[in-house]
């Protein structure tokens, strides 16, 4: 194969994908090291990939500590009680206390922020959300990071991560291919941040043939960040805390402007409220600390999204569904209405496809709203991603070794989905992860701790052989089709992605079986994993084209690997409405108090699990609601 | 997209991994790329169509129904300065100090936390404390 061998060499920090952690790490690595030499290997174009490509009409993620709305810890109190108490809550102090002055430069470099006119604070759409018009959200932020960079590798996937050959579990660069030219890249560096995002299209999605890209979340979210790391070794966290999202049917529209800015509501198909009566039996199970329908009537304190999500799951299961979201009301409003179309047009352009095709005007027809297909990320509302290091003024022993951000690898760090624990992040809190990962990085280079690392050519060569290798399996075994696709001795990636989903669906808790999974069902999917894992050496790619889908593919098995091993570990349903393990159907906090912590032995393929304690530092409701609770005589 | 050579034309070639994103679209400087919705659950007769100008800041959509009963025509701004201005350039932003490189601050801050002169929060300044175990 004619493919050319491009060395990339003396590389300070590597940022392996740019998304919006990504652009963030290489941003501020520049500021930290001026002459340290930052190099950007990303799978698609920068300015428009990863989940932001469309834009995005609200940065989910901003104290307005500036305007005395929040402090950091009011969101660590926010994130905690919607992750049902599971959360890193040293990073997420960390990433709030540092997110508004990424916003504020967002806000310099160009990105249109609106305005609230009578109060002159930014336009807030809910507590933690302000308005944007971010439909170029992406390329400002991109452009930003240009700017830091030596070099952008745009097109090349990273496969691997390459390791040092002289000291055992240290990075060394990574390695990939371009995705039009087929060339083999080696990127040789002192530090990686590893940015490339979480896992769609891992469990088998609601939508079907040409359809089947309408995901929510992008269907090139190949769960890179995690296969990635999880390859090379580093622990993992979380990673059975899948996320399901309530949203519009088949265009998977956002719901959080028309619920907080728009007040739409939602009711079942006979115009009744259903939320509130699947919560007394749900609170029996979960216990009053997580769901305490008062206390949130009259406090701050949000229902967590996975019960919510548990009511509406109930009532279609009970026969009285599709759940609507009543519109017709807020869009009598021209402004309103408006608001409600440029939401997605920012966002989600597909739902407006959608609605226009289906003519569904939301103004005299109230639409449907679904639950989706599970999906793995670490920076939405949910804390999947790998287990880093702390801030050293904050996180305790356990959560600290040296490093802000740096995975229990040395010299590899996380930004974004890749970084577990810490939910609620979101576009503005994944870009301040990655410039505090940056800052650690170039900490960590000028401390000495990347002296003397050797890459063999023999390691190279090796990761050149796996790479091509479906391309040669395709050329070995392609006379023996008949025709179309059916052939002995290989699979291709569409229909290993199809079976890996359809393992997850069935096996892991889809939405093919309610979400539902138990014990005995998490050992046969992991029993056929294990055959399907063979059969990931005998994929074979007829085209580069196809070698990209190869790789996310396997990507995407080794993630599905471990929400597979994590679901079993913990024996018990932490988060109703995500996910329910039959075997264990309560929430069980003398056990399981805990955060689960795994690695995958990169030699013999063998996991071990631990559990983590879990450090708090706020107490559960606000100072300022506690007075008023007093005043009214709760207390 | 790939483009076909013989009949000159770009072609989507696996649109069950197209997210309908509109990226492609936005980009072609010659407006020649056209979205259907999937045939699988959006019928026919539809059609949203978008001008994005990076000169004008602005991005323009028009959205017609199946039915006819509904035109709309929206327009955003997608910046608020001259493209590619306003960025700092860190190369030659003064270097910080070593306090800095061992203390908890970003560039920019903390000016750019509060903007104002309030420093960056603690647990000390914020009379936290990190505790195992449930207790709250
Ligand atoms: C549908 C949806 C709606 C959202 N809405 C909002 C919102 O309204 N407001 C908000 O603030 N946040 C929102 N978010 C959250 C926000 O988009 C994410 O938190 C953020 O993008 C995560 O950043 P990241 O860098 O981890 O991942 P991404 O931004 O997705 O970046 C990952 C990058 O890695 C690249 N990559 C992947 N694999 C490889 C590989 N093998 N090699 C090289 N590069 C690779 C990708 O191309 C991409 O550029 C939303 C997310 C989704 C999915
Ligand atoms: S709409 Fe987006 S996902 Fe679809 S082909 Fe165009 S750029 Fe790709
Ligand atoms: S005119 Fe548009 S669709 Fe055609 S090749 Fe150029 S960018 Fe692509």
């Amino acid at each position: 194969m004619g493919y050319k061998t491009i060395i990339e060499d003396d590389i300070d920090i590597l940022v392996a994908g740019a998304g919006l952690g990504g652009t963030g790490a290489a941003f501020e690595a520049r500021y930290w090291g001026k002459d340290k030499k930052i190099v950007i290997a990303e799978k698609a174009n920068i300015d428009r990939s990863g989940a932001v490509a469309q834009g995005l009409y609200a940065i989910n993620c901003y104290m307005g500590t500036r305007f005395g709305e929040n402090n950091p810890e009011d969101h660590v109190r926010y994130a905690r009680i919607d992750l049902m108490g599971m959360v890193r809550e040293d990073l997420a102090f960390d990433m709030a206390r540092h997110v508004d002055s990424t916003v504020h430069n967002f806000e310099d470099w160009g990105l249109p922020i609106m305005r609230n006119s009578k109060t002159g604070a930014y336009l807030r759409e809910g507590r933690w959300q302000i308005m944007i018009h971010g439909e170029s959200y992406k390329p400002i932020v991109a452009e930003a990071a240009k700017k830091s960079a030596d070099k952008v590798f745009n097109r090349v996937c990273v496969t691997h991560l390459l390791m040092d050959d002289s000291k055992e579990n240290r990075v060394a660069g990574a390695v990939g291919f371009n995705v039009r030219t087929g060339n083999y890249h080696v990127f040789k560096a002192k530090t990686v941040i590893c940015g490339a995002g979480g896992a769609s299209n891992i469990f088998k999605p609601r939508s079907v043939g040409e359809g089947a890209g309408r995901v929510w979340y992008a269907p090139w979210s190949s769960g890179s960040a995690y296969g990635l790391m999880i390859e090379a070794g580093a622990k993992m966290t979380q990673m059975e805390n899948r996320i399901v999202l309530a949203r519009f049917k088949d265009g998977y529209g956002p719901v959080g402007a028309y619920f907080l800015h728009l007040k739409t509501y939602t009711q079942n198909a006979y115009g009744e409220e259903y939320e509130s009566k699947w919560f007394p039996e749900l609170q029996e199970r979960v216990g009053k600390e997580y769901l305490d329908p008062e206390a949130s009537h009259t406090t701050h304190r949000p229902i967590p999204t996975c019960l919510r999500n548990h009511a509406i799951i109930s009532e279609v299961n009970a026969g009285r569904g599709p759940i609507h979201m009543v519109t017709m009301e807020a869009f009598q409003d021209p402004h309103l209405e408006e608001i409600g179309w440029h939401n997605f047009l920012g966002m989600t352009v597909g739902q407006a496809v959608l609605w226009a095709a289906t003519d569904v005007d939301p103004k005299y027809e109230n639409p449907e709203l679904t639950t989706s297909e599970p999906y793995v990320m670490g920076s939405h509302a949910t804390g999947c991603g790998a287990w880093c290091s702390g801030p050293e003024d904050v996180s305790p022993p356990e959560y600290y070794w040296g490093y802000n951000r740096m995975t229990t690898i040395e010299g590899l760090f996380g930004a974004g989905d890749a970084v577990g624990g810490t939910p609620h992040a979101f576009s503005s809190g994944s870009f301040t992860e990655g410039r505090l990962a940056a800052k650690a990085a170039c900490k960590y280079i000028d401390d000495g701790k990347a002296e003397g690392i050797r890459v063999s050519s023999e390691q190279i060569e090796r990761r050149r052989k796996e790479i091509y290798k479906p391309l040669e399996t395709y050329t070995v075994n392609r006379n023996e089709i008949v025709a179309g696709s059916v052939n002995p001795n290989y699979i291709n990636p569409r229909q290993g992605l199809d079976r890996l989903q359809k393992l997850m669906d069935e096996y892991c808790g889809g939405f093919g079986v309610n979400y539902m999974t138990n014990d005995k069902l998490l050992h046969i999917g992991l029993k056929k994993m294990k055959a399907l894992e063979e059969d990931l050496d005998k994929v074979a790619a007829s085209d580069i084209h196809e070698l990209l889908r190869a790789w996310e593919l396997k990507h995407r098995f080794l993630t599905s690997e471990s929400v597979f091993q994590h679901t079993l570990f913990r024996k018990e349903t932490r988060w109703p409405g995500y996910y329910y393990r039959g075997d264990a159907m309560k929430l069980d906090d003398q056990n399981w108090h805990v955060l689960t912590v795994s690695r995958r032995d990169p030699k013999s393929g063998e996991y071990t699990m631990e559990k983590a304690p879990l450090y708090h530092l706020v107490g559960d409701i606000e100072d300022k609601d506690l007075a008023k609770l007093k005043a009214e005589g709760h207390h | 997209m790939h483009i076909d050579k013989t009949l000159r034309r770009a072609y989507n070639i696996e649109p069950n991994m197209c997210w309908e994103c509109y990226s492609c679209v936005k980009a072609c400087p010659h407006q020649a790329i056209d979205v259907r919705g999937y045939a699988d659950f959006a019928p026919l007769g539809h059609s949203v169509r978008v001008l994005r100008d990076e000169e004008k800041g602005t991005i323009a959509w028009r959205i017609k129904f199946r039915n006819g009963k509904k035109d709309m025509e929206l327009l955003a701004p997608i910046t608020t300065k001259p493209w590619g201005t306003g960025y700092p350039d860190l190369a030659q932003a003064s270097a910080p100090s070593k306090e800095m490189r061992d203390g908890e601050l970003l560039f920019n801050e903390p000016k750019y936390v509060r903007m104002d002169d309030g420093g960056l929060h603690t647990l000390e300044s914020n009379g936290l404390e990190i505790k195992e175990g449930v207790y709250y």
